[in-house]
């Protein structure tokens, strides 16, 4: 059988095959996921983002736990770093998540970023909208463990929540620019630990200082992930931001800019591999960098040039 | 563009605490270049198959130093086969005695690697299996 419709019919081997063919690739990948993209459009699409350590990979096996008692089904995407020299990569998340692998409403996949920067892998959109079509009613997305710019998912998910942990810097990382802006929910995991009021009081302090009226004003949540603590809460805080986006007309706005990001990014690879990859203008290119190398060139200069060639369109 | 990436699940079945070698292996293969899915401590054979489905591996790699691969292996095996995934390549390392070799490479287990295998060897192996 086709492998879109084994999707539809709930056929998980089909769905793990068609996210590696997209992690690699695979042309045919394109097929299927053209029969699959009707189909998709109705998961609430959540990313959990944050410094490496600060309990992300538990928050999201306690949270899935959590909404399989609502019985809705649950994907998740956890991406880990590839290394820059081999391509290797250990993906370690789903030993946190050991208890979810054998419930058929769960689905978990690892992903390896292969040398994407932002904190996710390319394929991430691709996955995202298989497991939409598979069913999955929530989608969470687990980011590579997050220094300050990896704000990527916020361009992806409805929802993204900054999981912090008590004792990492002072207020000044809080006002800095980059990951801090990006959170819908902020979470402040480990709370057994000392130091959480002071860490919980410093993001609403980053809060107060926001200049502009919002709709919607990010909560702060205190969990420990570990225990079970504040899971309940932060569920319900998560279904509120989507009832606010839905209320507010957000929800549609949201799902544009998603979709424009995620359409952006595949013409950008596209047009990338077109002109550095495809076997009339590699050579261009090639002989360009050359120019480039040797001086006889600026690389401005050599852009116009390479796109003047590539292109009828005059510049 | 197409870029094919060899995925590999180490997993350690059962109760058994040491999961050294398991590490030793996995980031080895790491730095080779494959993705390895690595799933901690005390998996039952159920978790293990249903792991290596949703991550879609060429390989599990079971680690037992307890003792009782003579049950365990065999069961995943079983578990794969009655998800029509027996196609996943099964290897087998840590304290297994010579003579339980044959049986478990009849149960279906492609290879077995003692203590003192070296890296090299379990790497090359997975670049040729595949």
């Amino acid at each position: 059988m086709e492998l879109a419709q084994r999707i539809l019919k709930g056929d998980r081997r089909a769905v793990a095959r068609l996210i590696s063919m997209a992690e690699n690739f695979d042309p045919q990948a394109q097929d299927a996921m053209r029969l699959l993209h009707p189909h998709s459009g109705r998961a609430h699409i959540v990313g959990v983002t944050g410094p490496p350590g600060a309990g992300k990979s538990t928050l999201i096996d306690r949270l899935a736990k959590s909404y399989r008692l609502l019985n809705k089904k649950v994907g998740i995407i956890a991406v880990d770093p590839s290394s820059p020299f081999t391509g290797g990569a250990i993906l370690g998340d789903r030993i946190r998540m050991s208890d979810l692998n054998t419930d058929s409403g769960v689905f978990i996949r690892s992903m390896g970023t292969r040398g994407h920067l932002g904190g996710l892998s390319r394929a991430v959109c691709d996955a995202m909208l298989i497991l939409d079509a598979f069913g999955m009613d929530i989608i969470i997305i687990e980011t590579v463990g997050a220094g300050q710019s990896e704000v990527e998912i916020a361009s992806l998910a409805h929802t993204t929540i900054l999981v912090e942990m008590p004792g990492l810097g002072d207020d000044i990382q809080t006002i800095k620019a980059g990951i801090m802006e990006i959170g819908d929910i902020f979470v402040v995991n480990k709370a057994d630990r000392q130091g959480v009021e002071r860490t919980e009081m410093e993001l609403k302090a980053m809060l107060d200082l926001d200049s502009e009226e919002k709709a919607w004003t990010p909560p702060i949540m205190r969990t420990i992930a570990n225990s079970g603590e504040g899971i309940t809460a932060l569920r319900d805080a998560i279904d509120a931001h989507r009832a606010h986006l839905v209320a507010c007309g957000d929800w549609n706005l949201v799902n544009h800019d998603r979709i424009r990001a995620g359409f952006m990014a595949l013409l950008r690879n596209r047009l990338t591999a077109f002109i550095t990859e495809n076997p009339g203008n590699k050579p261009i290119f090639d002989a360009m960098t050359a120019r480039i190398v040797r001086r006889e060139i600026d690389p401005y200069t050599a852009a116009d040039e390479l796109m003047a060639k590539l292109t009828s369109i005059k510049h | 563009m197409s870029e094919r990436k060899i995925r590999v699940l180490i997993a350690k079945p059962g109760l058994d605490g040491h999961d050294r070698g398991a590490k030793i292996v996995a980031r080895a293969l790491r730095d080779a270049g494959m993705e390895v899915i690595y799933t901690g401590l005390h998996q039952t054979p159920e978790q293990i198959v249903e792991t290596a489905i949703q991550e879609d591996v060429d390989f599990i790699g079971l680690s037992c130093l307890s003792g009782a691969h003579m049950t365990l292996f065999p069961r995943v095996m079983g578990l794969l086969r009655e998800n029509g995934v027996e196609d996943i390549i099964v290897t087998g390392g840590g304290i297994i005695p010579e003579e339980d070799i044959p049986k478990l490479r009849e149960a279906g287990i492609s290879a077995i690697f003692g203590p003192g295998t070296p890296l090299e060897d379990i790497i090359e192996y997975h670049r040729k299996a595949k």
